[in-house]
């Protein structure tokens, strides 16, 4: 076993990252990376595993590669505005066409799902392969990605002051957008995702809200996975989540879980690919995978050893 | 008061599910103030009728009006309560929640919810005997309490005309019996209640007004015109044979009632 897994250095595996100045910039942005695309994708999905749509991010995500080879073939670049551009618009098509084979067709939800996303990654993986070698998207890396690489992206200046590395900014300014969307249109998200009949008799209209939606989880997907890869973000959107709701069963609870879990999610991910000499996103999944594991043994709501041992009698008053 | 303030007008509806006809040309005219009770075999049509006045099911020909108004903004003044299994019990929400989620027309969309709306959301948990369990997950309340839920949602809603689709499903008699209060009660302050109703035993007993469906509209009228055996016979068909016994036993009843009086 010893040789499977390497005997942990204390000192090099929590102290080293941080020890010098360069260091701590260099692994202070991976990690911060990796907060906020957990953080942004638990919000938001925690409202996507609610709606019953927790393979969503799954289809979305592979969506988005028509969007950018077309993106790239039009521009002849991959400027960064007309391919944010392209992989959300194909990323809301992919989710348009979801909805139209379940809603038209007999097709249930995950067939139709099923369908659809294989359909449009292999669109765009048959585009990749015509364009030839003078492109930089490669479909490998929307998978896996690779975090530990956030330091080396191309910075933004403001002026001639250094802001930061662009994908930690763009990821910063989505997670923003979502904190800031969720506070604001809370009682559409939970009215809509609920009760739709509700909704439209409160006038609402079920299918704006379900884009509005479809669009900021395009948004978030887009902003992550050139760093992090499509995995970790579909991993973020389920767990976060899932995990928190064997703790509690309110909404804000839930929401407010994702916080404190991105942030061991990121460090526990860190600190084990540094033992182990492994992806970083990898181990953050392994990280999340762990959580979930303690949260359905020793969950108050529901947990499995909890339900076995303090049967928690429900009080059903059938006399009333 | 002027007719076009009906408030509900349904012209030469028709509606069908995967080219299958569901409803053809229902045709009706609701006065205000009264319980109504939609009654037909099962495949009548019944949830379908009122899911398309709410525009839930999309129409394939005519009209609904609510309150002289037609489409999105004519909603708002109806309070619709689905049947049970529509929604999501393991939803992450409290019973407060839900009931105060019957408060957001009125609390305005990008407001915060006011202290009024949750005493209003208070008040009618108290309506339906169900204060005890405000803080509840709703997925950990037995059926009968999970209707008076959606009962107390559509009181906070404040509305003019009700909808519901068979509230009484899985309730036990003390429950049906305080829903009925409940219902005569807001029929009293003069709000319009349509019900979809499956027991017959009752229904004479429960409802001012009858619709009776079977993808036609058969009839409509006060129950004593309608709740009869031949109208009856006409919505039920050949499956009568059950019912036949409930409706002689309704026209005793009748005879029963007049006497007392």
């Amino acid at each position: 076993m010893t040789e499977f897994f390497p005997p942990l250095d204390f000192s090099d595996t929590f102290w080293a990252p941080w020890a010098t100045q360069k260091d701590f910039a260099w692994n202070a942005q991976i990690v911060g990376m990796g907060i906020m695309v957990s953080l942004s994708c638990g919000l938001i999905g925690s409202f996507i595993v609610a709606r019953k749509l927790a393979l969503m991010g799954d289809a979305i995500s592979h969506g988005i590669l028509p969007g950018l080879a077309i993106a790239f073939i039009t521009t002849q670049s991959n400027a960064l505005f007309p391919m944010f551009i392209g992989a959300c618009g194909a990323g809301l098509l992919c989710s348009f066409c979801i909805e139209w084979l379940h809603k038209k067709t007999p097709l249930k939800m995950d067939a139709a799902l099923g369908l659809t996303f294989t359909s449009f990654f292999a669109l765009g993986v048959l585009l990749i392969t015509q364009m030839g070698n003078n492109t930089h998207i490669d479909p490998e890396c929307l998978l896996y990605g690779e975090i530990g690489f956030t330091p080396l992206a191309e910075s933004i200046y403001w002026g001639s002051v250094e802001i930061g590395s662009r994908p930690l900014l763009s990821i910063g300014l989505v997670t923003l957008v979502i904190i800031l969307t969720i506070t604001v249109f809370y009682k559409q998200l939970m009215v809509t995702s609920f009760d739709q009949t509700l909704s439209v008799s409160l006038g609402l209209s079920v299918r704006t809200i379900h884009y509005g939606l479809m669009l900021v989880l395009a948004i978030t997907i887009v902003a992550s996975f050139e760093s992090v890869g499509v995995i970790l973000v579909i991993a973020m959107l389920i767990f976060p989540s899932t995990t928190a709701s064997f703790f509690f069963t309110r909404m804000p609870a839930i929401l407010l879980c994702s916080f404190p879990l991105s942030i061991f999610y990121s460090f526990g991910g860190f600190f084990l690919a540094r033992w182990l000499d492994c992806s970083i996103a990898g181990s953050m999944v392994v990280v999340a995978m762990v959580c979930f594991g303690i949260a359905w043994l020793l969950g108050t709501e529901n947990g499995i050893l909890t339900n076995l041992f303090f049967r928690k009698r429900t009080i059903l008053d059938h006399s009333n | 008061m002027s007719k076009t303030l009906l408030p509900l007008e349904v012209h030469d509806l028709t509606v069908s599910y995967n080219r299958k006809p569901v409803l053809y040309g229902i045709d009706l005219e609701i006065e205000e103030g009264g319980l109504i009770g939609i009654i037909g075999p099962n495949g009548a049509g019944k949830s379908t009728l009122i899911k398309t006045i709410m525009g839930i099911v999309p129409a394939n020909g005519g009209w609904v009006k609510i309150f002289g108004q037609k489409g999105k903004n004519s909603y708002r003044r109806v309070g619709y309560v689905p049947q049970r299994e529509s929604v999501d019990w393991d939803f992450p929400v409290s019973v407060l929640d839900v009931v105060l989620m019957g408060r957001y027309g009125h609390a305005g969309w990008l407001k915060r919810i006011s202290k009024k709306d949750r005493i209003i959301a208070h008040e009618c948990l108290e309506k339906v005997n169900m204060s005890l369990f405000a803080d509840r997950q709703i997925g950990k309340l037995s059926g009968g309490q999970q209707q008076r839920v959606f009962l107390a949602r559509a009181l906070a809603q404040e509305s003019d005309l009700y909808l519901m689709d068979e509230p009484f499903a899985g309730v036990d008699a003390v429950t049906e019996n305080a829903i009925i209060e409940l219902l005569r009660e807001l029929k009293q302050k003069g709000k319009t209640l349509i019900i979809v109703h499956h027991d017959l035993s009752n229904a004479k007993e429960y409802f001012d007004q009858i619709i009776l469906l079977n993808m036609r509209l058969i009839a409509y009228g006060d129950v004593d015109k309608t709740f009869n055996k031949d109208l009856l016979q006409k919505t039920y068909g050949g499956r009568l044979t059950v019912f036949t016994e409930i409706a002689d036993q309704s026209a005793k009843n009748e005879h029963v009632e007049h006497e007392s009086k």
